[in-house]
This record gives C-alpha cells, sequence and structure tokens, in this order.
C-alpha cells in the first residue's frame, strides 16, 4: 500500500492507495498513524478514494486509530470511500461511527466546527 | 486433481492468506462466477484463512491449513481446515453489538457469513473445518450450463 500525507488549515490529509489488509496494509496505516500522533497531528483524514479493498484486519486498524485519536483528543475522519468500502463499512455499522464525506473542503472544515 | 476438485496444504502465515485468496478467486472465476459474486468468495475464503492461521493454529509454523475448493452441482463449496484448539461457534460475540463496534477485531466470521450462502463448522478435535457454500446462479449458473451442454 502506497501511502503520502498532506496539510490542509491545521488538518493531516492522509492518501492511501492500495488494499488495507492483514500483513503490510494494516501495518503502513498502524505506523502512519502512530507517528503522525507522536508528532501532534491529531486531527487525521483518510482519503481512501484509491484504497481498492479493506479486510477484517484492516477495519480493525481504521477503528483502533479512530479511538485511539479520539482518546487523545483527536480525531479521524474517512474521504471519498469506493463502493465496496462503503459496503462494507455499512454491513459492519461503522458508517454511523466514522464521519464519512466525499469532498474534501468539507471534510477540512469539518474538524473544526 | 480435477478440474472440479483442488487441494492445498498451507503454512500458517501471512502469505498462505494471500495465496488461498488468489486461488479461490481463480477457481470461482474458472467455474464462472464473477463481478461482485467473484470478490465476495475471495474475501470470504482470505477471512476464513485468516481465522484458521491466526485463531486456529496460532501461527505456530508445525500447524498447516487445508484449503479445498470443489465445483458440485449447483454451488462452489470450500472447506478450510486448521489443526488449532477449536472454538464454539455460539459463542463468536456480535461485531454489531453496540458494545464491539469499536473493537479492533471479531468480524471475520460474520464477514464470511454475509459473504457465502452458507457457511457450516465442525469441530475436528483438534482444529476446526470450516465449509464455505456460494451457490451457483447468474453469470456462473449460465457457464456451467454451457459446459454441460458441450459435454
Amino acid at each position: 500500500m502506497k501511502v503520502s500525507s498532506r496539510q490542509v488549515n491545521g488538518v493531516t490529509i492522509v492518501d492511501l492507495s492500495g488494499r488495507i489488509t492483514l500483513g503490510e496494509g494494516s501495518a503502513v496505516l498502524r505506523d502512519t498513524v502512530r507517528e503522525l500522533m507522536r508528532t501532534g497531528q491529531k486531527q487525521i483524514l483518510l482519503n481512501l478514494a484509491d484504497v481498492s479493498y479493506i479486510d477484517s484486519s484492516g477495519i480493525g486498524e481504521l477503528v483502533s486509530a479512530f479511538t485511539s485519536l479520539r482518546n487523545q483528543g483527536g480525531d479521524l475522519k474517512l474521504l471519498n470511500l469506493t463502493k465496496k468500502v462503503h459496503d462494507l463499512l455499512q454491513i459492519t455499522k461503522l458508517y454511523t461511527v466514522f464521519d464519512i464525506t466525499d469532498d474534501e473542503a468539507t471534510a477540512v472544515a469539518s474538524f473544526g466546527a | 486433481m480435477t478440474g472440479d476438485r483442488v487441494s492445498y496444504t498451507l503454512g500458517s502465515n501471512l502469505e498462505s492468506v494471500n495465496q488461498a485468496e488468489t486461488e479461490a478467486e481463480r477457481f470461482a472465476a474458472a467455474a464462472g462466477f464473477q463481478g461482485d459474486e467473484l470478490q465476495e468468495i475471495a474475501m470470504a475464503v482470505r477471512e476464513a484463512t485468516i481465522n484458521a492461521v491466526i485463531h486456529g493454529n496460532a501461527n505456530d509454523p508445525t500447524k498447516t491449513v487445508d484449503l479445498t475448493l470443489e465445483r458440485k452441482p449447483g454451488r462452489l463449496e470450500i472447506t478450510v481446515r486448521d489443526q488449532g484448539k477449536g472454538f464454539n461457534i455460539d459463542r463468536v460475540p456480535d461485531p454489531l453489538a453496540p458494545e464491539n463496534l469499536l473493537k479492533q477485531s471479531g468480524r471475520g466470521i460474520f464477514l464470511i457469513r454475509t459473504y457465502m450462502d452458507e457457511v457450516r463448522f465442525r469441530n475436528l478435535a483438534p482444529g476446526t473445518e470450516m465449509v464455505l457454500i456460494k451457490r451457483v446462479r447468474g453469470a456462473a449458473a449460465g457457464t456451467k450450463e454451457k459446459q454441460n451442454d458441450e459435454s
């Protein structure tokens, strides 16, 4: 999985590409979020536009990142879900847990709301 | 091994999870499954193999996972067996319960049941056998009919 991050108005947008699955994908997500938290970046927007697939391990990492950030006064939101990932979050009832949007500017602004 | 049945003995590691997913997708595609159904089969087999490697065999390198992919009349049948201590399916927590929604793990079997038409569990003492069934319909049914016509 490929990952890069950028800053927009105090929000760290993490662009992910590939699969978030047991092994490398889950580890990359976990390490990325941990490093951002370590450097004080706790408002994180995950751009999943190019994430084709998430397995149960990947869902676990998303949930873990979400709860870790919330526990430290931060937040994790999701941007641009593919249909497959959207369906996965719906059947696992996590669609109502995460703040999800398809518009980056709206998502960034919502962190300050 | 015939075109209708193939078996693999896999190690208890991540490579096995990826291999099982790839082989299941290839086998199901050859059986005529496509689109969402094909992806659901691949994802279910991935989750079943994760379950066997991590929760069944506990990543023990001396233990193996047996994967069998089989085309039967009207359905695709996939069997995943581990050599672990086994578990009681009735005691697996519901991942959709409010108190479990934010747990990091526990969604694998739920996803398998969601993606497949039927899932059976059997304690092997030691080990667990999981049988995943996807019924033939749509494009896959057309393929079967065409093959029957040609035979």
